[in-house]
């Protein structure tokens, strides 16, 4: 099973600066375009980001195992439940998901969720399924309306209740255009 | 409101539902065998009913639901059910693969972090409620979430569903037509909503993307990577290029539209 070395869950909140902070589908683009972000300990740790990536090789096991090289100091393994001034860190059982056993891990703080981090992540990720035909979009000429296009249906910016009533799929749910 | 209609041939025949949860119109679009039976209409409430309950668990709006009662402290993420810890898992691989643009956690009015894991739960919720109408037999569908939608087609033979991705400029109107037999198309972008997707690392809406359109095997993945590549602005495409099993369309800010996906150069 995977374990995300737990010394580095600790850390949170901070302002990290990544060093190598890549995961395996990130490819080449990845490089230097972030230099800080709000870090949660565990992703911030190099090693936990090749846990997940790609996920279908397998080998994503040792990735997880954690050689984390970040160089915050968290180093107090958080036991569940364990609580340090006003700060509390709480680790969830193991859930089994569709993609195989999950478990969470909680800081919180004053009343506030300070981190989420994952202690396990399941093996597979639902992106391994295969593909059945993938397909791409089709460009139109030009933007046409779509009744010419003949859609069933209207992928877009998400729709509220309040805005249905002006939208594509109103429409298209109304009259089947 | 729903529109009846019987065998017609490969476009039409499309039998529809719409309900609102969530604050989000669901639409569903059946063909086939089961269309307007009681079959049909108890898998509709089926999925209904599963969305309705990831509202209940999820929604930040309500003060009693799961991630409300986390946030406030009311309840360990040791005793919360399966379902929170696999959303809060998968908010959590999609923060460190988006290198941080995509986060669970945004600052709140005070400044703090809060938990909205809303992000996640909409493709996750409406990947779960695909799963009632699986088992109608002889029966394709689509079902769609505020533009967002899971697609099958069980029929041997059947055409795929057209899915019209609406243009960010002119909602009105299609940019571009994707042909889905089985897989997830999901859309983010601010042509309804306005500036709710920030990049998490700076809280600030990027302007470089108009729209981003992803489809994938599994709705779950395609809505977080749609949302994290918008997140990301002006890396979005080269982000999206890197993500496996994924392919879709960037509208740009001026209006540039680039498909990507395994079969393009």
């Amino acid at each position: 099973m995977r374990r995300i070395s737990l010394w580095v869950l600790s850390t949170l909140s901070v302002l990290v600066l990544l060093f190598g902070y890549h995961t395996s589908t990130s490819g080449p683009q990845a490089t230097g375009s972030q230099t800080s972000i709000y870090s949660s300990g565990s992703g911030s740790s190099g090693s936990g980001s090749s846990g997940s990536g790609s996920g279908s090789s397998g080998s994503s096991d040792s990735g997880a195992s954690g050689s984390g090289s970040t160089g915050s100091s968290g180093t107090t393994p958080p036991a569940s439940g364990s609580t340090s001034s006003g700060s509390k860190t709480v680790t969830g059982t193991v859930a089994q998901t569709r993609w195989g056993p999950v478990q969470v891990q909680l800081k919180v703080s004053n009343g506030k969720v300070t981190n989420v981090s994952v202690v396990q992540y399941p093996d597979g990720n639902g992106r391994d399924q295969e593909i059945n035909s993938q397909a791409l979009p089709i460009l139109t000429e030009e933007t046409i309306n779509a009744q010419s296009a003949q859609i069933d249906m209207v992928s877009g910016a998400t729709v509220t209740s309040d805005g249905y009533l002006e939208s594509l799929q109103s429409a298209l749910d109304q009259a089947g255009l | 409101m729903t529109t009846a209609a019987t065998e017609a041939g490969p476009l039409r025949g499309v039998h529809r539902n719409v309900a609102h949860v969530m604050g989000m119109p669901i639409s569903l679009a059946l063909r086939g065998l089961h269309v307007d039976d009681e079959r049909a209409e108890s898998a509709w409430q089926g999925c209904l009913a599963v969305l309705q309950a990831a509202d209940r668990m999820f929604s930040t709006y309500r003060h009693d639901s799961v991630v409300s009662r986390l946030q406030r402290g009311d309840v360990d993420v040791a005793d919360c059910p399966a379902e929170v810890l696999e959303v809060l898992e998968l908010g959590e691989r999609a923060r460190r693969e988006s290198h941080g643009a995509f986060d669970v956690r945004r600052p709140g009015p005070d400044g703090h972090l809060v938990l909205d894991p809303s992000g996640v739960v909409k493709g996750w919720a409406v990947a779960r409620a695909a799963g009632a109408l699986d088992p109608l037999p002889g029966t394709d569908y689509c079902l769609s979430a505020g533009g967002d939608m899971v697609c099958r087609t069980q029929r041997t033979g059947a055409p795929p569903w057209r899915i019209g991705i609406e243009d960010p400029h002119d909602p009105g109107r299609v940019v571009a037509v994707v042909p889905v037999h089985n897989g997830a198309v999901a859309t983010s972008g601010l042509a309804r909503r306005g500036a709710h997707i920030v990049d998490a690392r700076t809280g600030t809406t990027p302007g470089d993307v108009a729209s981003v359109t992803v489809l994938g095997p599994d709705l779950v993945w395609a809505d977080i990577d749609a949302t994290a590549a918008f997140a990301l602005g002006g890396d979005a495409l080269s982000w999206l290029r890197g993500r496996s099993g994924h392919s879709g369309l960037v509208v740009w800010a001026d209006g540039t539209r680039e498909v990507f996906g395994p079969t393009t150069p």
